[in-house]
């Protein structure tokens, strides 16, 4: 059908340009046709003008700090040196702690929202898992400072330090604020995100992929975990990149409980910051071309980071599909 | 037994439920060892339900319910301790469409049975895929595209497909949901032919709708028929060609020859 209007559309005579936008040839169409690609463009057009808006905002940074600004360890105001290095690697390693707690613990909610709960019980906590994600970020950040960073700093990070101590990660003093708080307030923050699609790509698998497997004389668990989850796997993995882009971007809570350290460490105690929070904490009092610049340079960085990771991620959906389909050919 | 033919499965006054709706009434016969029994009635008399019953398949959608004694070789199937999936072992089953798993190869779909349990008889995996394959009739079309994936197939394949893969784990019994409804006349003679060769080691029982399918390729049939409320009962059991020529019941003779259902 849809098929058959394209080529319809394409043979239609006329300008290039109506061709070109599948313009209707001679109807009512076009006003709906109009304002529809209107709205399209003005996605685009604002895109487009915010990376160039970022992008003459940073250039005095751009031009000051070349790409060693990507590189580089320091951020000193008073001499006027700035370098990305820390706060790229602190958004790398907050999102990594949040996606090795959040996605195993995910999975979990959504295997046994989708297959195992009882039928009470499936409808409530479906709704909380969604509540969890209405809840504002900067009342998260609250409860993280208040509630979750003393609890980090005493039992976790005193136990981890005291016992487990002789690995890097877990050396150093118990700050409570740090990389391990952040990726801990991310998880909470992209965890309802994953298990809601992965529980909806699970509920989306046919019932005939799970009576095929039962039949064959596998155990409940077998049949989840050899025709459920590969069969909605693509749609898990979209859940993930999904929480993996909030986490990325998260700022408010991020920034009430990372601890405005600047560093590359492996120590997961230590204060630290993320790009966004980064730029949310120091934009207010920020003065002058290039201090401005180089927060603006740091968003410009997000932005190439957020992209090259959904990238990655679509293509990773796309082998993950095709893979099914001709593999071995 | 009956003809002096073993008895595999005894079914006596099974009951079936959906929620509160009962879908079969005091069915009760017996099924042959190594012989093909075909099931038909009218649409909705509670012939998938019926065969559902035999390997524990019924309980498995939500809100359901089974009364009765289903035996297989004696043993009750429905005995408290009895596990599912040791009955699901025995009995096999192919359903109405094909249902091979998309994320697998040909070869892995064939061998998702054996892998089961984590007892995966690695060395004999490939012997046992080519057996299972063999006896579908599909392995000369697959040998050289077993890491293909199996949705590749077409539809009369892939149902081969979903036999292989319930042939493979060599159940005692093969329950078969109308495997042809969906395949066409070329692609179902196959599949007929199939189920003759098979008959010399599993007892097959098969859905159809199709009653020359039925008069072909069965040896035994029982007809199953619903009364206004929608209950399935069993009207007659017996010898295929009794049933098709000289039929006792007029329900029976006013179905096979075409007056209703």
């Amino acid at each position: 059908m849809r098929q058959a209007l394209i080529k319809e559309q394409a043979q239609t005579p006329g300008k290039w340009w109506r061709r070109w936008l599948r313009w209707p040839a001679s109807s009512g169409d076009w006003v709906f046709q109009t304002l529809t690609l209107l709205a399209a463009l003005c996605l685009v057009g604002l895109l487009v003008a915010m990376a160039l808006y970022l992008l003459a905002e940073a250039w005095p940074s751009v031009t000051l700090f070349g790409p060693a600004f990507l590189t580089s360890t320091a951020w000193d105001p008073v001499r006027g040196v700035f370098g990305a290095l820390p706060a790229v690697y602190g958004t790398l390693a907050t999102s990594a702690i949040a996606m090795i707690v959040a996605v195993p613990l995910s999975m979990g909610v959504a295997i046994f929202l989708a297959e195992l709960a009882p039928d009470w019980l499936r409808a409530p906590a479906s709704f909380l898992v969604e509540m969890l994600a209405a809840i504002p970020s900067v009342v998260l950040g609250l409860w993280g400072l208040f509630v979750m960073v003393p609890l980090i700093r005493d039992p976790v990070e005193q136990w981890l330090g005291g016992n487990l101590g002789f690995i890097p990660l877990f050396q150093g003093p118990p700050f409570g604020v740090g990389f391990l708080a952040g990726g801990l307030i991310l998880t909470v923050m992209s965890l309802p995100l994953i298990t809601a699609v992965a529980r909806d790509s699970i509920l989306a698998v046919p019932n005939s992929q799970r009576e095929a497997m039962l039949a064959l004389g596998a155990t409940h668990w077998e049949t989840i975990s050899r025709a459920v989850l590969p069969y909605a796997r693509s749609g898990i993995i979209a859940g993930v990149i999904l929480g993996l882009g909030r986490a990325l971007g998260e700022t408010m809570a991020v920034t009430m409980v990372i601890g405005n350290g600047y560093q590359v460490t492996l120590q997961l105690f230590a204060p630290a910051n993320t790009m966004a929070s980064k730029i949310a904490t120091e934009f207010n009092e920020a003065s002058g071309d290039v201090y401005i610049g180089a927060l603006v340079e740091l968003a410009l960085v997000l932005f190439a980071v957020t992209l090259v990771v959904n990238i990655i991620g679509r293509l990773l959906v796309y082998w993950t599909v095709s893979d099914t389909s001709t593999r071995g050919q | 037994m009956e003809d002096g033919q073993d008895a595999k499965i005894v079914v006596d006054g099974l009951n079936a439920w959906y929620g509160s709706v009962q879908a079969l009434r005091d069915v009760s016969l017996t099924i042959l060892d190594r012989k093909v029994t075909a099931v038909i009635g009218p649409s909705g008399c509670g012939k998938s339900t019926f065969i559902r019953c035999l390997n524990r398949m019924h309980e498995v959608a939500p809100h359901t319910r089974v009364q009765g004694k289903v035996t297989l070789d004696g043993q009750d199937i429905y005995a408290p301790g009895v596990d599912p999936v040791t009955i699901r072992r025995r009995v096999g089953m192919v359903f109405q469409r094909p249902n091979p798993f998309p994320t697998m190869s040909i070869f892995d779909n064939v061998a998702a049975g054996l892998k089961l349990g984590g007892l995966a008889p690695k060395a004999y995996l490939a012997d046992i895929v080519e057996k299972a394959l063999r006896q579908a009739a599909l392995w000369d079309e697959v040998k050289y595209m077993l890491k293909r994936n199996g949705t590749a197939l077409s539809g009369g394949q892939q149902q081969r497909l979903c036999i292989a893969r319930a042939l493979a784990v060599e159940p005692e019994v093969l329950l078969m949901d109308e495997p042809c409804s969906a395949l066409d006349p070329i692609t179902t003679l196959a599949i007929e032919e199939l189920l003759q060769e098979l008959s010399r080691e599993y007892t097959i029982i098969i859905v159809t709708h199709n009653m020359q399918q039925a008069a072909r390729v069965s040896d035994k049939a029982a007809f199953l028929f619903m009364g206004e409320d929608r209950t399935g009962f069993l009207v007659e059991y017996g010898d295929t060609k009794e049933i098709f020529t000289n039929p006792k019941d007029p329900r029976t003779e006013g179905y096979i020859t075409g007056r209703f259902g």
